[in-house]
């Protein structure tokens, strides 16, 4: 359903993702992992089409993303969700409003029926009767869960989640997560989930991608990525601060640095 | 970029490089503001309709500045009187002072002043508000449940300021000229008929029309350099501290610019 083909971004002269290909089970949860700067963000920027490739294409169904233009991207959007890592709720909005926002935009429903759907979507979170409250006055979890709830209002095919887990605590992190994986279940959702939460990411994942270096370093289900025999992908999964993929990220040998520099680094 | 190949330690080369460089990041800056701004604006005619938006931004951009705007107009209007009286009797012909105040304020400082204290009040949150809806992915949230953030949130802003200026600038005249006659009758003894009638008698239709032209022109100013400035933040909290100073900077200096420049064609 969505496939990248041979997709690179570039930041100037930085290669964020290089010419990587990745194709998305359907009604399954797909989760993208790799460090800080593995070009995850990147990727999944990509595959919602908030962002455009230098060059490779993303396919959605029968459409290049890349290419198509912005009516048709606009109705097409109508079919995805996407959960932010901040949550992104809408700050001069209340819970219901926020909630309500796709469906007042896209829809002619009666407000009555938009309440009922509204209430529905906020159940499936657990969060039914707090749509007074503003986002301000929600903790992160919660602001989380909203913006699930706003993601799910128009029944979309697929939602992305950035970061769902960041900056949450434990038990909320937990909530989260189990929602995702819930909830892709009953509503035979596809979900693409980008984390460096490596335990989380692994206990939801149908399948998993691995990046390094915005390049597909590992890919498969739960299990394979576990057991694999790749060393940047153990080191990973187990977090050693050390390995192929190398703490010290200084560019010039150090002992060149101290002995020749005098003070200016371009001198 | 090409100075990076030619190392040179002639001065007279670097300036104009540098100079070449800065004359460059300007046309591309102001290329950048135009395409958003006009974009943006012919949205205007797309659906869905704005109307609600542009009410909401008036009230919030437009009533929520009346109060600064009185007390900039009254001011004003008093100091000119003083001002304006002691300089007249030194030529005893204080009897002009009315005309003098109401000629000032119409044609130059109230269009003037008013755009300015504007772009501090109003130019400054439009900025504020939008730089942070970039940082908290707000705009992004927008896109991806298909509604164009160009629309809903750079067009109405624009429109509304630029409707809410001219409005604003009669009251900070109206003010102005009331405060004036206060300051100059009550207080420094000018004679009231004298006032008045000088007053009525030497503005012209003209001049309104100077005075309203400079207020539209300033509003559509304000708008388009404050929201380009918010929507091109970087998206960090310094980015939008940044942005929001230069939106007051680069506006406060293209008002005045502006300025000189209807002046010179209205005289």
């Amino acid at each position: 359903m969505i496939r990248s083909e041979k997709l690179t971004r570039r930041f100037g002269d930085v290669t964020a993702l290089d010419q990587t290909d990745v194709s998305i089970r359907e009604h399954a949860i797909t989760v993208i992992m790799g460090g800080s700067g593995s070009g995850k963000t990147t990727l999944l920027r990509l595959l919602a089409a908030l962002d455009i490739p230098t060059s490779g294409s993303v396919w959605f169904d029968g459409d290049d993303l890349a290419q198509v233009s912005s009516k048709r991207l606009y109705e097409l959007r109508a079919r995805m969700g996407m959960v932010f890592q901040y949550s992104a709720l809408l700050n001069s909005l209340n819970v219901y409003d926020n909630v309500a926002f796709p469906l007042h935009e896209h829809t002619k429903l009666d407000e009555s029926v938009i309440r009922t759907v509204v209430s529905m979507k906020l159940e499936q979170v657990g969060l039914r009767g707090f749509e007074h409250l503003m986002p301000s006055e929600l903790s992160g979890g919660m602001a989380k869960r909203v913006a699930f709830a706003r993601a799910l209002a128009m029944d979309p095919e697929v939602v992305f989640f950035d970061e769902p887990t960041s900056g949450l605590d434990p038990i909320s992190a937990g909530v989260v997560t189990t929602l995702i994986h819930d909830l892709t279940q009953k509503t035979k959702m596809t979900s693409i989930v980008v984390t460096h939460d490596v335990q989380a990411g692994l206990a939801i994942a149908d399948h998993v991608i691995l990046l390094w270096q915005g390049k597909v370093i590992a890919e498969g289900t739960a299990d394979e990525i576990r057991q694999s025999t790749d060393e940047r992908v153990s080191q990973f999964i187990e977090g050693r601060p050390d390995g192929p993929i190398p703490f010290s990220r200084s560019t010039t040998p150090y002992i060149d640095d101290l002995l020749h520099s005098s003070g200016g680094v371009n001198s | 970029m090409s100075g990076e190949l030619v190392v040179t330690h002639n001065w007279f080369v670097r300036v104009v490089g540098k100079l070449g460089r800065n004359v460059l990041g300007i046309v591309s800056w102001l290329g950048d503001m135009a395409s958003i701004t006009t974009s943006s604006l012919a949205l205007i005619f797309a659906p869905p309709w704005q109307g609600r938006h542009v009410v909401l931004q008036l009230y919030a951009l437009g009533v929520g500045s009346f109060i600064i705007i009185a007390i900039t107009g009254a001011f004003t209007g008093m100091v000119l009187s003083l001002q304006g009286y002691y300089t007249l009797a030194k030529f005893g012909s204080e009897s002009l002072l009315g005309s003098a105040v109401a000629l000032s304020i119409i044609r130059e400082l109230g269009p003037v002043l008013g755009a300015l204290m504007l772009v501090g009040r109003a130019g400054s949150s439009i900025t504020a508000e939008i730089g942070i809806m970039r940082v908290t992915e707000q705009l992004d949230a927008l896109q991806m449940m298909a509604v164009n953030p160009r629309a809903r949130i750079i067009l109405p802003r624009i429109v509304a300021i630029t409707i809410a200026t001219p409005l604003l600038v009669s009251m900070f005249d109206i003010i102005g000229l009331g405060a004036g006659y206060v300051v100059g009758v009550e207080m420094l003894g000018v004679n009231a008929g004298a006032f008045t009638g000088e007053m009525v008698a030497k503005i012209l239709p003209e001049d309104l029309y100077a005075g309203w032209v400079k207020a539209v022109v300033f509003g559509f100013l304000v708008g388009s350099v404050c929201t380009y400035m918010g929507y091109r933040a970087v998206p960090t909290t310094e980015g939008v501290a940044k942005a929001t100073t230069q939106a007051v900077v680069i506006g406060s200096v293209g008002i005045l610019m502006m300025d000189y420049i209807l002046t010179s064609f209205f005289l």
